[in-house]
């Protein structure tokens, strides 16, 4: 069905449409539409799931985690402060192998209060064990929150998985939106470690050392395992819904010469600046990274890369920039900060970034001269 | 009885909402503290009414901290003001879901160790900041945008909750009742170790009622017996001021109910038990202050 909705109502439709069994969740800012309107479907009878309103956020993860061993299907969402309350469950939620799904809303974080869109959050659980996807446009955070449930709750995965939107400038605007039916998309959740009365077990119990590292190796190679996962989520979401995914979306970049790198709707607006920057004769792409964990192989090919993080790393530099650098350590890098607590970056500011490039150096948009 | 004082500690600057009874409970508050005092604010609608950075909209310290963290960053305050041998006043002015919901647990920790502060919860019942979600202190009926159809669950007693921790002084109060929450701020931040005020704020927006009604319907808590004004000196319970009277003779809940779109809808059952609660609580006050319990 064709319609239109925010990014957060689109988040919300999706959630509708894989039916989980259990939703607990807390209000912050962006996130409140996503909690607002799945309240709204289960007090209308459009969804048929138990709804927590839960008393924190800390609340609202263990209540997934308390629902997802039992073998039910379960959903919360969040943004930052929010997010941070939650941040030893998340480690929980993936040590327990827990499919949960989350949407998180990026937004700065305090002290003093921005509720503008900002990355930190989410790059402050890079380490938890959850796959993490950045998404652009309201499209496509419906259809990663379809996918996120097939990936999370596949059996060769089974760690919870977060859908990172930019608070405001995609949460809160309007786009068109096509919802589906996903059938057998999302097959019923099997949980070969549910909790079962039957068959008594003890989870989490005090581990020594070698079984520790063990159970920590079981989810790196789940990590590593995930690529073939998500790319057949994606490829079988195209041949279902005829939408195209995958770990990168590339816009104008084979014949590239530089390559904005971004993540959520930075790298949106990064592909208006290519065109600006073609019509002037300067031959750039972008290439906006929709996985985050795993981090993706990327296509770079000696190329300039301009990487526009809203995210940092204080004493170290920009995180998306440090991970290229890390993952590719010949790259050639142009690290700007830009979009911090919600600072406006338009195209214009995006192909400036891109003519005006300092190799190899790092450029505080704002701030630096 | 102290005079209040014409000084003014909330400016006009605040960008509270029209009409809003949680910055006129505040302004009075500031005038029973006075300059040598500290405010202590986790995410709620005082975070948002004290303007934007580099503004400020009160004319004492204002420490912004996280939601559920308020209590434990007064209990830092007090005692490195009490190292310095300072006597600053240290005020946590939190709102329902920072009190009754994620804050409980500090709450409870800066009660049981007898942390030298004064804790007020303002009660809009909702969570204002975000936009009218519900908390565990709305009333069952109420809508909010969590509760369309109504709250199911009860609003959470946080007072007898508070009272188990039995503190030196803890106080019920309505911003339409200023001189008497005036009086109770006052007595509360004389009395060492610490201390509860709980404020009922009739909250325009959320409540769905109009700006200019706020002191009405506050009033009519009280002379329906929905919220009762009493105080509790080292255990010993005095119901105060109009709520005496109450305790006799009270209007019909529905007077209270009717004035505010979030109980439209609100079904007969529910008031029902709306009424049982009040009238529960009204004997559990009643006996208590009578000695009997
Ligand atoms: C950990 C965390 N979760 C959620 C929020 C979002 N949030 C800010 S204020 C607020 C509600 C506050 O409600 P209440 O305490 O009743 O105060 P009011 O806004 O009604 O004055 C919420 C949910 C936050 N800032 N931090
Ligand atoms: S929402 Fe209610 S409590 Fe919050 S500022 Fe507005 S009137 Fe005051
Ligand atoms: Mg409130």
């Amino acid at each position: 069905m064709l319609t239109i909705a925010t990014g957060n109502k689109a988040v919300a439709a999706a959630v509708k449409a894989a039916k989980p069994a259990v939703v607990a969740a807390y209000p912050i800012t962006p996130q409140t539409e996503v909690v607002e309107q799945i309240a709204e479907y289960v007090t209308a009878g459009e969804m048929d799931a138990r709804y927590i309103p839960v008393e924190s956020e800390h609340s609202a993860m263990t209540a997934c985690i308390g629902a997802s061993i039992t073998g039910v299907r379960s959903f919360t969402a969040t943004s930052s402060h929010g997010l941070l309350y939650m941040h030893e469950m998340l480690h929980w939620a993936a040590g327990a192998r827990l499919p949960i799904v989350m949407a998180n809303i990026n937004r700065s974080l305090g002290p003093g209060w921005n509720v503008w869109a900002e990355h930190t959050d989410a790059f402050s659980q890079r380490d938890t064990g959850w796959l993490q996807f950045f998404v652009g446009d309201v499209q496509e955070a419906y259809d990663t929150t379809l996918m996120a449930f097939r990936i999370a709750e596949n059996n060769d995965i089974l760690l919870p998985v977060m859908v990172n939107l930019d608070g405001f400038v995609l949460s809160h605007i309007m786009q068109s939106l096509e919802t589906v039916e996903p059938g057998d998309y999302i097959p019923p959740m099997r949980l070969p470690h549910r909790i079962d009365p039957e068959n008594p077990a003890g989870y989490g119990a005090m581990t020594g050392p070698n079984d520790h590292f063990r159970f920590r190796w079981e989810i790196e190679r789940a990590m590593r395992n995930s690529p073939a996962v998500i790319r057949d989520a994606e490829e079988e979401f195209f041949r279902q819904f005829g939408r195209k995914y995958g770990p990168t979306e590339e816009y104008r970049c084979e014949d590239a010469e530089v390559l904005i790198v971004a993540l959520g709707t930075l790298g949106k607006e990064a592909e208006v600046a290519v065109d600006i920057l073609r019509d002037a004769g300067i031959k750039a792409g972008s290439m906006r990274i929709r996985w985050f964990r795993p981090f993706p192989d990327l296509d770079i090919g000696g190329r300039d890369l301009v990487v526009l993080d809203r995210g940092y790393s204080f004493g170290y530099g920009g995180v998306l920039s440090s991970e290229i650098r890390s993952k590719y350590p010949g790259a050639s890098i142009y690290s700007v900060v830009a979009g911090l607590g919600g600072q406006e970056v338009t195209y214009d500011d995006i192909a400036g970034f891109v003519r005006d490039r300092r190799m190899g150096e790092e450029f505080w948009f704002g701030v630096d001269a | 009885m102290a005079e209040i004082p014409e000084d003014e500690y909330l400016l006009k600057c605040t960008t509270a909402c029209a009409g809003c009874s949680a910055a006129l409970a505040l302004r009075y508050v500031l005038k029973a503290a006075g300059p040598d005092t500290v405010l202590v604010v986790p995410a709620c609608c005082t975070s948002v009414l004290q303007g934007i950075y580099p503004n400020t909209a009160f004319a004492v310290p204002v420490y912004n901290i996280a939601f559920a963290a308020a209590a434990a960053c007064a209990s830092g305050m007090s005692e490195a003001f009490a190292s310095e041998g300072k006597k600053t006043n240290v005020i946590v002015f939190a709102g329902d879901g920072g009190t009754v919901d994620i804050g409980i647990q500090a709450l409870s920790g800066a009660l049981e160790r007898g942390t030298n502060f004064l804790y007020i919860c303002y009660d809009n019942e909702a969570y204002g900041n975000t936009g009218m979600q519900r908390s565990g202190a709305t009333p069952i009926g109420a809508r909010t945008t969590t509760t369309p159809g109504g709250k199911t669950d009860t609003k959470k007693d946080i007072d007898r909750i508070i009272a188990a921790h039995n503190i030196p002084y803890q106080a019920t109060a309505s911003a339409a009742h200023p001189k008497d929450l005036f009086e109770k701020v006052k007595t509360a931040l004389a009395t060492p170790g610490p201390s509860f005020i709980h404020i009922l704020v009739p909250c325009p927006p959320g409540w769905r009622i109009p700006s200019d009604m706020p002191v009405t319907v506050g009033k009519m808590a009280v002379k329906t017996g929905m919220w009762v004004l009493w105080e509790r000196k080292y255990g010993e319970l005095t119901i105060n001021g109009p709520s005496r009277a109450v305790m006799k003779k009270r209007l019909p809940l529905k007077e209270y109910l009717s004035l505010q779109g979030r109980f439209k809808g609100i079904t007969e059952k529910q008031v029902n038990e709306l009424e049982q609660q009040l009238g529960k609580n009204l004997a559990m006050l009643a006996k208590e202050e009578a000695g009997e319990c």
